[in-house]
């Protein structure tokens, strides 16, 4: 059977210097896929080559068996909280309705339909009644469930998220991350995160990019407990001891 | 003020004022919500190495500006599309070349002097109806543009991965955007000149931000407050006998500072 995405021997490097190494990856929309690493492993370059934005220097990744740009209007792509324009004058309606440029006609308004579809979609990730709200008057976790809402206006098969809770306080997160959760019933999860603890209780397969990629399945036995305050964390050592693998990574080369 | 609207060369400055004022809101609001403000700046400037090869080779000035600026916007746009990390040393490196090279062709082209401050200042006390002309062909193809392809526009300037993976060509319609300022900056400079080209492309557009919730509203602040500006500083320059252009450019900047201190006030 095909791989959603499979990805295969990929190497990436930014003037001379190796980013990506010998990278391999199955991936289908049912699994909750958690890419974790440190800052500069590679975690976005991996993401972007995903969807297309990057072509690999060598190996290949296919998109349910394509190019990733032949079939970007099947994914949907929500990036990192870095507003760049602050001040842009635009309403959040008008942000979920660019979810609908691939399926409404190039050279026409937005469809009712369109208007309909959008409207939805911000009542799912909790933001009705938010739409004619100018999109800086948001707070940092309203603006990513926007920005969900506008992913999944694109009706995509999977969506690929770029650390999505990084400007958000725990329970913000948490919150974020039972949402993804319940959209994981009808839509792949791929989802690049800094927090650890919470992606672990999410997500069904964690890898760890850094330069090299290493796959965790998530026993579901082993589940850790929900964090539902800020009070409560993981400490490192826990964290640690709770997600030592039982099997030998291969050796570093 | 009835009165001063008997003269002809007025009632052609008012005019002139309108369809820039258009033409400005338009593609004044585009350049800022792209961080284009250095590149619209490049390409008036280095317009003028047209103007000098034009006078040289004995074509007119204004089709010798247009055809440098398309040339100066593709090359540009080339070397943004490269995703050059020193973009805004490069447009430096364009505009002092075109403006250099300007001012040698003229130097070289036998009895003819054009003088540079009407075309940094602009005389629009002095616009012709063929002026009037042109720029309303500019402001039909401008206005054509950002209406067929607003939701694209919209979507690139807000998010340009985000519109490229939802199909849309966002090398494309960046080629096409600079070009579309370039013509309109030209067209303007020749009746109002660059700095003022300047300071209506990103004056009211910065004001009209703060007060309206779409890119569309902006434009149409954006057109209000300029050509607001533009009668208000003919006005005075008509009053006072002072020089059109930068009387237009003094209201607009007093009222940039103003709106400034009071934004401060409020935040406080």
């Amino acid at each position: 059977m095909q791989n959603d995405i499979q990805i295969n021997h990929l190497y990436f490097s930014y003037d001379g210097a190796t980013v990506l190494e010998d990278i391999n990856l199955q991936y289908n929309k049912n699994e909750f896929l958690a890419i974790i690493g440190p800052n500069g492993g590679g975690k976005s370059t991996l993401l972007k080559m995903m969807i297309g934005l990057l072509e690999p220097e060598r190996g290949e990744v296919l998109l349910f068996g394509e190019k990733p740009l032949h079939v970007s209007h099947e994914i949907a792509y929500v990036p990192q909280d870095t507003i760049a324009n602050k001040d842009f004058p635009i309403k959040v309606m008008d942000v979920v309705l660019m979810g609908r440029l691939s399926k409404s006609k190039a050279f026409a308004t937005y469809s009712k339909e369109d208007k309909t579809i959008a409207l939805s979609m911000l009542e799912r990730v909790g933001m009705k009644g938010f739409e004619n709200q100018k999109i800086n008057t948001l707070s940092g976790g309203q603006r990513q469930r926007v920005f969900i809402a506008r992913a999944l206006a694109c009706e995509a098969k999977i969506m690929f998220l770029d650390e999505p809770t990084a400007s958000i306080d725990t329970a913000g997160q948490i919150d974020m991350f039972k949402l993804l959760k319940s959209l994981n019933e009808t839509v792949g999860i791929v989802i690049i995160s800094h927090d650890i603890n919470v992606a672990l209780n999410y997500a069904t397969k964690v890898v760890h990019v850094n330069k090299t990629l290493y796959v965790h399945d998530v026993p579901k036995t082993q589940n850790f407990k929900v964090f539902e305050n800020q009070n409560e964390h993981v400490c490192p050592v826990e964290l640690i001891s709770a997600t030592r693998c039982n099997h030998t990574h291969k050796e570093l080369s | 003020m009835i009165d001063i609207l008997n003269f002809d060369f007025m009632q052609n400055a008012l005019w002139a004022s309108l369809l820039v004022s258009i033409i400005c809101g338009v593609i004044g609001t585009l350049t800022v919500i792209n961080r284009m403000v250095f590149i619209a700046g490049g390409i008036a400037h280095g317009s003028y190495g047209g103007i000098g090869l034009a006078l040289y080779f004995g074509i007119a000035p204004m089709l010798g500006a247009s055809l440098f600026a398309l040339f100066l916007g593709a090359i540009i746009a080339y070397i943004t599309y490269q995703n050059n990390a020193r973009l805004d040393a490069l447009i430096g490196v364009l505009w002092a070349f075109g403006m250099a090279l300007g001012i040698i062709m003229t130097d070289l082209t036998p009895g003819y002097n054009v003088d540079l401050m009407s075309y940094l200042f602009g005389a629009i006390l002095s616009v012709t109806p063929e002026d009037l002309y042109a720029m309303g062909s500019v402001l039909v193809i401008v206005l054509t543009f950002a209406i067929i392809f607003y939701k694209q526009l919209l979507a690139m300037s807000f998010d340009a991965q985000f519109a490229k993976l939802r199909g849309i060509n966002v090398t494309l319609l960046y080629f096409a955007l600079v070009l579309i300022i370039a013509l309109g900056v030209v067209i303007i400079i020749r009746a109002v000149g660059l700095i003022l080209v300047i300071a209506l492309l990103t004056i009211p557009p910065y004001i009209a931000e703060k007060f309206t919730n779409s890119v569309g509203g902006m434009m149409v602040l954006s057109s209000i407050l300029s050509a607001l500006f533009c009668t208000v500083g003919l006005y005075l320059s008509y009053s006072f006998n002072l020089s059109g252009g930068a009387s237009i450019i003094l209201v607009a900047t007093t009222t940039f500072f103003l709106q400034f201190l009071y934004s401060q006030y409020i935040k406080s």
